[in-house]
C-alpha cells in the first residue's frame, strides 16, 4: 500500500466523526463556498443563514467529502461560529480549530485550513456579490484561501500527468 | 520512533468503544498469527533455538539446527535448494536487497536499466528509483485495466541495456495473479542474462508455483502474510547469482545480510508455511468462496461501486478491493471501525493532498474511485457468518459516509 504513518486522533475528532454537529446543506444560504474537490479527495462545503438583521451567523451547517479529521474540522468551525459577527468568523484561523479539536496528526493541518479556506471563500464572494466589501476583510487572499487553491491547482495537474502518462 | 506517534492513543480506544462483533480483514497491513506457529516460536524462546546460531556450544547448535530445519521446509515449499534462501526480518527489506544489492554488485556493468512493473510494492519502485542518481535507468512496464503486464510493452522495453526486471507474482493491493512464465519467457527469451525477480509475498500459500521450475533469480517472502510472525522474511537467491550486501557489521550464517538471525521468528514463519501449504487446496478453496461472497454480496448491494483487479481465477483467493465512488476511502475506514469492521483505504494523506494508490492509478482509476477504494483481505480463520456481518454493515457505513458528502450519489 502507499506510505503510512500513525493517525492517532483524538477523541474529539471520533466523536465529532461519530456524531457531526450541524451537518447538511441550508437550501436557501444567504452564504456558501467551497474548497477543495472530488480528485483532491477532500472538499469542505459551508452554508451560513444570516439572522434577519444580516449581523450574525444564526445557523451555520457543512458537508465534507474527505476523512474523518475533515469532517471533524468543518463540523467543530460551523459549531464556532454560530451566533457571531462575520467578522469574527472570518478571524477564526486553522490553528484554533486544530486547537479546539484536541489537535490533529500534522498531516491533517491542512483539514483545518481547508475548513477555513472554505469559509472565508464563501464570506469573501457574500461581499462581492453584494458590493459593499467591509473594511475588515483583507484584499489579498489569505494563507487558508490560498491554500484551498493551491491545492485545488495541484490535484489538477498531478491528474492530467497521470492522464497524459496513460 | 517518528514523532506522529507520540499522541497516547489510549483515550481514542476508549471513545472507540469495542463493537459487538469483530471482523479483521486487514492482514494485507498485518494481522493474526497461526496458533501452530506461535507455539512453534515460543517453544524457541524458551527452550530451544532462543541462542545465537553461529556460537560454539550446545544452544548455539541447538539454534543452528532450527535454522536448518526452518529452511527445509521453506525451501520445499519455494521450490529451491536450503542454501539458496536468505532471511531478513520484512518484506521491505527482501526487495530492498535484491533490486539494490544486485544493482550494487553490477555497478561497473554497461547494463542500467530497471525495468518494474507500474504496480510493483512501493519497496521495489522507491529501492529502484533511489539508483537513478547513480546512472540507473528506471523504466515502468505498463498494466491493462486490471492489472495485468502487457507481454508486448514488456518486450519493446527490453534492450540490451536491461539489467533487471521485477514483477510481482500476485499484487498486494488488486491481487492479479501475473502470468510470471509467459513474463519470463519474454524476458530470457530477449537476453537470458537478464536477471529477474519476482516480489511473492502475496503469493505463498496462495499460489502454486515452483521457483526452478519458473526461472526466476531472486523471489522475496515475508513470514506474516502466511499467517507467520512478524520480522521474518526471506530472499530466494538463485545459486551462482552475485549479490552485494546493502548493510555491513558481524557476520552469521549469511554472507548478504549481517547481524543475529531471528531465529524464533523463523521457527514461526517455517511452522506457518507448513500449515499453509499442508491445508493448501482447503484453505485456498474456503478463501475463494468467502472472497465471492463479500465481493458479490458488496456489488451487488452498494451503487457506484467498482472491483479493482480480475475475478475468478486470475485473482490471489483472499484479496477484495472495492472502490465506492464519492465515499472517501479514510473516513469510510473510521466508520467501518466503529462497527467492528477492519480494513484499509487505499489512499494516503500526505502534507497537502490525499495521494491515491499508485496502483490503482495505473490500471486507470480516476482519482476519485482511487480515493474511495478498500482493501479487505480474507482468511483462512474467517466464517461466513463473518463475512455476512460485513455484508450487513458495508451499505450502511458507505451510505453514511455518502451522506456526509456534498457530492450526491445518481
Amino acid at each position: 500500500m502507499s506510505n503510512r504513518i500513525p493517525l492517532i486522533y483524538s477523541p474529539k475528532v471520533l466523536e465529532l466523526f461519530r456524531n457531526p454537529k450541524n451537518l447538511g446543506a441550508i437550501p436557501d444560504a444567504d452564504i456558501h463556498g467551497t474548497a477543495g474537490s472530488l480528485a483532491c479527495g477532500d472538499m469542505i462545503a459551508i452554508y451560513i443563514k444570516l439572522s434577519s438583521d444580516g449581523k450574525n451567523i444564526e445557523k451555520a451547517t457543512f458537508e465534507s467529502y474527505g476523512c474523518a479529521a475533515n469532517i471533524a474540522a468543518a463540523s467543530i468551525m460551523t459549531e464556532m461560529i454560530k451566533g457571531k459577527s462575520l467578522e469574527e468568523a472570518w478571524n477564526i484561523d486553522w490553528k484554533t480549530i486544530t486547537e479546539e479539536l484536541g489537535g490533529l496528526p500534522s498531516v491533517k493541518y491542512h483539514c483545518g485550513v481547508l475548513a477555513v479556506g472554505a469559509l472565508r471563500r464563501a464570506i469573501r464572494k457574500y461581499f462581492e456579490g453584494r458590493g459593499d466589501k467591509p473594511s475588515w476583510l483583507p484584499e489579498d487572499l489569505t494563507h487558508e484561501e490560498k491554500h484551498a487553491i493551491e491545492e485545488e491547482k495541484l490535484m489538477e495537474q498531478l491528474s492530467k500527468r497521470v492522464q497524459s502518462l496513460k | 520512533m517518528g514523532s506522529e506517534i507520540r499522541r497516547d492513543a489510549e483515550d481514542l480506544i476508549k471513545i472507540h468503544g469495542t463493537p459487538p462483533r469483530e471482523v479483521y480483514l486487514d492482514s494485507e497491513n498485518s494481522g493474526l498469527i497461526f496458533p501452530e506457529a506461535l507455539k512453534a516460536m515460543v517453544d524457541c524462546y524458551v527452550a530451544y533455538g532462543y541462542g545465537h546460531p553461529s556460537i560454539t556450544h550446545k544452544v548455539g547448535w541447538e539454534s543452528y539446527e532450527v535454522l536448518v530445519k526452518s529452511s527445509e521446509v521453506i525451501s520445499k515449499a519455494l521450490g529451491c535448494s536450503s542454501d539458496e534462501i536468505l532471511y531478513l526480518h520484512s518484506g521491505t527489506e527482501a526487495n530492498n536487497l535484491a533490486v539494490l544489492g544486485f544493482a550494487k554488485a553490477h555497478v561497473g556493468s554497461s547494463r542500467r536499466k530497471i525495468l518494474v512493473s507500474s504496480i510493483e510494492h512501493l519497496s521495489v519502485i522507491h529501492a529502484a528509483e533511489s539508483l537513478v542518481k547513480y546512472g540507473f535507468d528506471v523504466v515502468k512496464i505498463p498494466v491493462d485495466v486490471e492489472g495485468f503486464v502487457d507481454l508486448d510493452a514488456l518486450s519493446s522495453l527490453i534492450d540490451s541495456n536491461t539489467l533487471m526486471v521485477s514483477v510481482g507474482m500476485v499484487n498486494h493491493e488488486i491481487g492479479v495473479i501475473q502470468d510470471l512464465r509467459g513474463i519470463i519467457e519474454v524476458v530470457k527469451d530477449r537476453d537470458e542474462n537478464i536477471v529477474f525477480h519476482t516480489d511473492a509475498v502475496d503469493a505463498l500459500g496462495r499460489v502454486k508455483f515452483n521457483l526452478k521450475d519458473l526461472g526466476v533469480d531472486l523471489a522475496s517472502f515475508s513470514s506474516h502474510k502466511v499467517f507467520g510472525p512478524k520480522g521474518a522474511a526471506c530472499l530466494y537467491v538463485s545459486d551462482g547469482l552475485n549479490l552485494e550486501p546493502i548493510l555491513y557489521g558481524q557476520l552469521s550464517t549469511q554472507r548478504l545480510w549481517p547481524g543475529l538471525e531471528n531465529v524464533p521468528a523463523i521457527c514461526g514463519f517455517a511452522k506457518a508455511v507448513e500449515v499453509m501449504m499442508d491445508r493448501f487446496d482447503e484453505f485456498n478453496s474456503k478463501m475463494r468462496g468467502l472472497r465471492d461472497m463479500l465481493i458479490d454480496g458488496i456489488l451487488s448491494s452498494v451503487d457506484h461501486s467498482i472491483l479493482n483487479g480480475p475475478r475468478g481465477g486470475r485473482r490471489v483467493s483472499d484479496n477484495v478491493n472495492i472502490s465506492f465512488i464519492y465515499c472517501e476511502g479514510e473516513a469510510l475506514t473510521v466508520e467501518l471501525s466503529l462497527r467492528g469492521v477492519y480494513v484499509s483505504s487505499g489512499s494516503a494523506c500526505t502534507s497537502r493532498i490525499l495521494q491515491p494508490s499508485h496502483v490503482l492509478i495505473a490500471i486507470g482509476r480516476r482519482f476519485e474511485e482511487a480515493h474511495g477504494s478498500i482493501l479487505m483481505k480474507v482468511t483462512p480463520m474467517h466464517s461466513s457468518d463473518d463475512i455476512n456481518y460485513v455484508l450487513e454493515n458495508i451499505p450502511k457505513a458507505v451510505g453514511r459516509v455518502r451522506s456526509i458528502s456534498p457530492f450526491k450519489v445518481g
